[in-house]
């Protein structure tokens, strides 16, 4: 009886202290973050007078996601089309199918959906590459040659982040509305001028079009930090660079839907 | 001789790098215990030991990586853990290190890779800093891959590389990490070759932390030997050849069991296999 007892205590004890050491490491990293956040901000003036650096970067994370960042922004947009027709058609308002393109890419879709795929395409790349320099050694070697890392290598990678995210947001914003365009006006034939005059009049540039550009500034240093520091903190191995590249992609992504909420309900608010 | 502090004992002028007790441990586990050598300036010195006997972890203090547990290491007179994080990139400017694969910048071709030390801590010319990538790397005999990616390169070849990268800026003090791994033969006698050719050329001072003894024996001034932590013997290498202290004859001539045994420690074999009526384990 107290043996069966004592093996139940200890069953119940296994998965606490598991669950005890998860939480830890977790509030640990979320220090760790914090405190590389501090040192990379700290460690900007070489990006700043050295801007070519940062625009290199700004040409392999933000140029080069382009392609991903239009594509899927036409596409949803048609979807948005189609959808946004279906439902308004019950009510007769397909005129109004601008607006409800418009103001859903602005306001939600196009930062949220871009930041998650500047995560899934830019970030990954940007992890994996700081993973694989510290592997072989290269982020050693830069240090030994009295050239900082996080100068040199990491907050060019930061700033460029920050500066591709918003372009890109309104990228995929504006595909998209070109999306709802070709589907509601050229495919469907809704009136050309309701769609247009109709989105003008409710697309209100400092509540939608500013709020959403706030929203990508916030999702983009939330996903680069995410990536350089996942990248740098991660065990110079295959395996631990191969996690920390998964581990980007599913933090960022968290990181950019828990933030939105956020973010929406204090811009709501203020705007009440 | 110059005194440093009350606690260590004064050093000869000559010396360029000198080690006092130094002791380092990962957590609980002890690298280093006590170590204390020097390196006089313009020698080619070696480290050698089995793998995991602190060579790397002492390379490492000496380049201010790691902070010792105990005592210190000097460069020019300098205690480098010491130094603040600016000090610490002063003095690193007058040393560089050569990794065990070079650590190229897998992004930059030859050229850049040469050129990166002059581009971050000088202002030269454009013209000027062609002139000196291209006198490094003809040192190396390496001017014709200029244009190369390291993809590109051969092991041996990206050692080349990463040798004129090492002493473009002409430094005071030179660290080779295992700089003889992996390498075909001849690779291995031009990197050796290499070393010292350019440390008496340059006047520099070279540290190499290695396991090849025949190659290290042609081309160093001093050996040292690590063991567990601790220097287990030393010399030139006319005396290390000669030499019958157990650790430096099984290092030098490979013999499989000795100080360093052959054995994983573990039970007598005969309780593991339940004879002569030992209990199973």
């Amino acid at each position: 009886m107290r043996a069966s007892r004592g093996r139940l205590v200890l069953d119940v004890r296994k998965p606490l202290a598991r669950l005890g050491a998860n939480v830890v490491n977790g509030i640990w990293r979320l220090g760790s973050m914090a405190r590389f956040f501090g040192l990379v901000l700290a460690s900007s003036g070489t990006s700043f007078s050295r801007f070519r650096l940062v625009m290199r970067e700004v040409y392999f994370s933000g140029v080069l996601s382009l392609i991903i960042i239009i594509v899927s922004g036409l596409f949803i947009g048609m979807v948005l089309g189609l959808q946004g027709y279906q439902t308004l058609q019950r009510y007769g308002a397909t005129e109004s199918i601008g607006v409800l393109v418009a103001l859903a890419l602005v306001r939600e879709l196009g930062p949220v959906v871009s930041a998650i795929l500047f995560a899934a395409r830019a970030g990954s790349a940007i992890t994996a590459e700081i993973g694989l320099m510290k592997t072989t050694e290269q982020l050693s070697a830069m240090d030994m040659m009295a050239v900082s890392p996080m100068a040199r290598v990491i907050a060019p990678r930061f700033w460029a982040g920050i500066i591709s995210m918003p372009i890109l947001s309104l990228l995929f914003s504006a595909m998209g509305v070109f999306g709802g365009y070709l589907v509601g006006v050229v495919i469907i034939g809704v009136d050309n001028g309701a769609f247009w005059s109709q989105m003008q009049a409710a697309v209100d540039f400092r509540y939608d079009v500013l709020n959403g550009l706030v929203k990508a500034f916030v999702f983009g240093i939330a996903v680069t930090v995410v990536a350089t520091f996942e990248g740098y903190s991660a065990p110079p191995t295959a395996e631990g660079v191969s996690g920390a590249t998964t581990r980007t992609v599913v933090t960022s992504a968290l990181m950019i839907l828990l933030l939105d909420f956020v973010l929406t309900a204090f811009m709501l608010r203020a705007d009440h | 001789m110059r005194p440093l502090s009350p606690q260590f004992p004064p050093v000869p002028e000559d010396t360029l790098v000198d080690i006092q007790s130094v002791t380092f441990s990962y957590g609980r586990r002890a690298i280093l215990k006590g170590i204390s050598m020097r390196v006089p300036r313009g020698k080619v010195v070696a480290i050698m030991g089995a793998s995991g006997s602190g060579k790397t972890t002492l390379l490492r203090i000496i380049g201010g990586q790691l902070k010792p547990t105990k005592g210190a290491a000097r460069v020019a007179g300098h205690a480098v853990h010491e130094l603040d994080s600016e000090g610490l990139y002063r003095m690193r400017r007058k040393m560089s290190m050569l990794f065990q694969f070079g650590a190229l910048f897998t992004d930059l071709s030859v050229f850049e890779n040469v050129a990166f030390p002059l581009r971050e801590h000088t202002r030269l010319p454009e013209p000027m800093i062609r002139d000196l990538v291209l006198m490094k790397l003809e040192a190396v005999g390496m001017r014709g891959a200029h244009r190369l990616k390291p993809a590109e390169l051969s092991g041996g070849m990206a050692r080349r590389v990463a040798l004129a990268r090492a002493v473009v800026l002409d430094p005071l003090l030179v660290m080779y990490d295992e700089p003889f791994a992996g390498l075909d033969p001849i690779a291995l006698a031009v990197i050796g070759q290499l070393i010292r050719k350019l440390n008496d050329a340059l006047g520099s001072t070279s540290i190499i932390v290695t396991h090849d003894v025949l190659e290290s024996l042609q081309i160093v001034d001093y050996l040292y030997f690590i063991s567990d932590g601790v220097i287990v013997g030393e010399g030139t290498p006319e005396e290390i050849k000669r030499s019958e202290l157990p650790y430096v004859r099984q290092f030098v001539h490979g013999e499989i069991d000795g100080p360093v045994p052959f054995h994983y420690p573990a039970k007598p074999y005969a309780v593991d296999a339940g004879l002569a009526g030992a209990p199973r384990a």
